[in-house]
This record gives C-alpha cells, structure tokens and sequence, in this order.
C-alpha cells in the first residue's frame, strides 16, 4: 500500500468528529445545509474577522476624539461606521478604561462574545475557570495575564448575560503622539479589548 | 434553571489557561459544527435562547468534561430530535432521509455575507415603559425557575443600582421555551463586589450585570 505521509493509521477518528459528519451529511441530505454555505462561514471567521477589526475602532478612538464621543454614546453606530457590524455584535457598548477604572468583560452564563470586533473567542474566555474567578476574584485572574491593578482602582467587570456586548478602550499607551491609526492599531492586543490585557508599549511588539 | 453552565463565583476550577497565537478553530470538525449554527438558526430551526437553554440542559459531568463545540453539537442534537426535525434512525443511518419540506428557508453561500453583517438583534423598537430609573436601587429577585433565564445565581437577592437603561429587548425567559417576545427594558445594574462577595472584598471592585425588568424590584 502506497504510504507516502506519516500519520498514525491505526487511531480512529475521534467519536466527535464522527458525531460532527453524520450530523452534516444527515442535514445536508435532507436539504437544510448547504455545504457551501458551510465553508463561506468558516472563511469569513477563520480569515476576515477577527481583533483587527476592533484594533482599528480602538486606534481611531484614540485618535480623533469626535469619534471617540461617539463611540462611547453608541458603540453599535460608531463600530458600524468603520464597517464592522452584525452576528454577536447587533447592539454593542464600549467601556473606557481611566486611571480610576479597569473595565474586563466576561460572560459567566455562557461564552457572549463581540464577534465583529473581536472574532471568535479563545479557548480561556469559554473556559470555566474564567467564567468563574473572574467575577469573585479579578485580581488573581488578571494578575495571571501579567495585569497588575492597584487597588486604588476600580475593577470593573461586565457580565454580558443580555444581548449587549463590550468591548473595551484600552488606555494610550505613553509616548505615541502624532502616530498613524495603522501604527496605532499594531499596539491593540485582543486581550486589551477584552480587559485581560493593556496595549503593548511603544517599541515591545 | 440552577445549572452547570451559572458559573460565576464558584471555586476550584483551577487556573486560567490560555494559548499563544491560537488559532479560531483547533480541528476541522470545530469548523463544521461551528459553522451549523448560522445554517440552522436561518432555516428557523432554533433561535440562540433555545440554543442556550439545550447546553444547560447537558449533564452536568458532561458539560464541564466537553469542549466548547461540543456543547453545540449537544445542542444541535437535541433540538433537532425535539423538534422532529431529524430522527434518531435517520441520524444512526438506519433509515433513509426524509427530504425536508422545500418551505424551510436554507442558507446559501451568497447569502452569507448579508447575515453575518446583519445579525439579529434582539432589540425591539417598541414603547415599553420602563420601572426603573438611571440611579434607582433595585434588588434582584430572588428566581429559582426551572427554565431558561439569563439571571445568574451569584446576583440573586443582592442590592444594585441600575446604571444604564440599555433599551427595549426581548426576554429570553419566554423566547427559549416558544412563549413569545415579552419586550421589556434591560438594564446594566451595578453592583459593589462587597455586596455580591461580601467584606473582603476589593471595596471600590464592582460587576456590572445585564438584567432585564422582570428580573428585579424596587427597594
């Protein structure tokens, strides 16, 4: 038998993914999926949506303050202007962080998550562990994400268990006065959006 | 309902783990399960509170051994078996398939870019007095239903102050058991972390919850 790649053979496929195709098959069988329709899907978030999108409201935020007004009086319109709108993003709100306030979102009843702005979420955000401590002990949590938070200042955390969701506006970092939005947004990590993070400092990425 | 999935403020789960530069799906059947739920949800065979309420209905063992999409395939299986969508036969491959109705809408590939940009929101533009106000102390009711409700435990019977009026939406309560839209206002209620956790907490901290009308009463 003709053997030229180097998979192990002998492991059969994981009952999931068998579960995943007979259901697959199934509907498609019956008419009611449409495989193509399946793969522009996963495109779409595989390959154009994801924390860019959220970098670049975030950059223009923090460089024209017009926008930034909007922004915070109506997420959903501001986010809509640059272009980004739709599944898990119709009603959104932003939350600034300050010196007094350090804003993080989570969903503890399931796993709501921006998607326009921020694409799919990780792993950790879907997670029980964040789900749980993060409500009843954010410190700890953000202190795991290298955050540090005096405790002069507010931990404001959003659980997002209606059909608004957050995102955060991280903090200018220091000393990037006169950059360009695109230079800007290579400072936005998705984690900065989210709270579990801050924006990187000029010249660390 | 008091399920697994109400996970706020509970204790032992461990560490935070998190993956450098994941990727948005680790295996190709997380691609197709994931991308079953907009195919689904356009043919109307769901919407996203049925969809919630059949993952919290999952053993509870199960729920938390599970990745996330595989909570999704759970939900899609049940609500497809209930519905009479599909049959157990039909999905074991011991019947043949019986074609759906040509009446039940079908996402198509051109179509897609429309709904992803569009979504669904769950607000409604309705006149629909609202009984609180921006600064009113409410307390969260003290709920145990049986049924689907988006009022987490960790809330029940604090005191908040309502801090934003976020509008008119419908109520998830009813929506995922097919009992209507019941629009009402939905409110982000400030709550301090001393309240919800008690004295040692943090005392500038506070959560802020999404809540709707009939979740709370005035103090």
């Amino acid at each position: 038998m003709a053997h030229d790649h180097d998979h192990e053979h002998t492991e059969p496929p994981a009952e999931i993914a068998l579960r995943v195709k007979a259901l697959e098959s199934l509907l498609v069988e019956k008419g009611l999926v449409d495989p193509a329709a399946m793969d522009a899907l996963i495109d779409t978030y595989e390959h154009r949506i994801g924390p860019r999108n959220g970098a670049r409201v975030v950059a223009k935020a923090w460089s024209d303050p017009d926008y930034k007004a909007r922004l915070l009086a109506d997420g959903t319109q501001a986010i809509a202007e640059l272009g980004f709108s739709g599944v898990q993003g119709e009603d959104m709100m932003v939350v600034e962080n300050t010196p007094e306030v350090h804003n993080v979102t989570v969903c503890t009843l399931c796993s709501c998550y921006p998607w326009p702005t921020l694409g799919l979420p990780p792993a950790w955000y879907k997670s029980a562990p964040y789900r749980a401590r993060i409500v009843i002990d954010p410190r700890s949590v953000l202190a795991e994400f290298g955050v540090t938070i005096g405790a002069d200042r507010e931990i404001r955390v959003w659980d997002s268990s209606a059909e608004l969701r957050y995102l955060v506006l991280p903090e200018r970092p220091a000393g990037t006065e006169g950059w360009s939005e695109d230079q800007l947004a290579d400072l936005v990590t998705r984690d900065a959006m989210i709270g579990t993070g801050v924006a990187l400092q000029p010249g660390s990425n | 309902m008091n399920g697994i999935h109400d996970l706020g403020g509970m204790h032992g789960m461990g560490a935070v783990i998190t993956e450098p530069n994941e990727p948005p799906f680790h295996h190709e059947w997380e691609r197709r399960a994931f991308s079953l739920f907009a195919s689904l949800f356009v043919g109307g065979h769901f919407n996203v509170d049925m969809f919630r309420h059949a993952i919290e209905r999952m053993n509870p063992a199960h729920y938390l051994e599970e990745s996330y999409y595989e909570h999704w395939m759970h939900a899609f299986e049940t609500l497809l078996l209930e519905k009479g969508v599909i049959t157990r036969e039909e999905l074991a491959g011991k019947v043949a398939a019986v074609p759906a109705s040509a009446e039940t809408p079908v996402l198509r590939s051109d179509m897609v870019q429309a709904v992803v940009n569009t979504g669904a929101s769950a607000r409604v533009n309705e006149e629909v007095s609202a009984r609180f106000r921006v600064g009113d102390q409410v307390r969260a009711k003290n709920l145990n239903p049986v049924g689907h409700t988006r009022l987490p435990r960790y809330a029940r019977g604090k005191i908040g102050t309502i801090e934003i009026d976020h509008g008119v939406f419908v109520t998830p309560d009813t929506v995922a058991h097919g009992l209507g839209e019941h629009p009402q206002h939905v409110y982000s209620v400030r709550f301090a972390a001393t309240e919800l956790w008690g004295a040692d907490a943090p005392p500038k901290d506070t959560v802020r919850i999404d809540l709707w009308d009939d979740y709370l009463e005035a103090l």
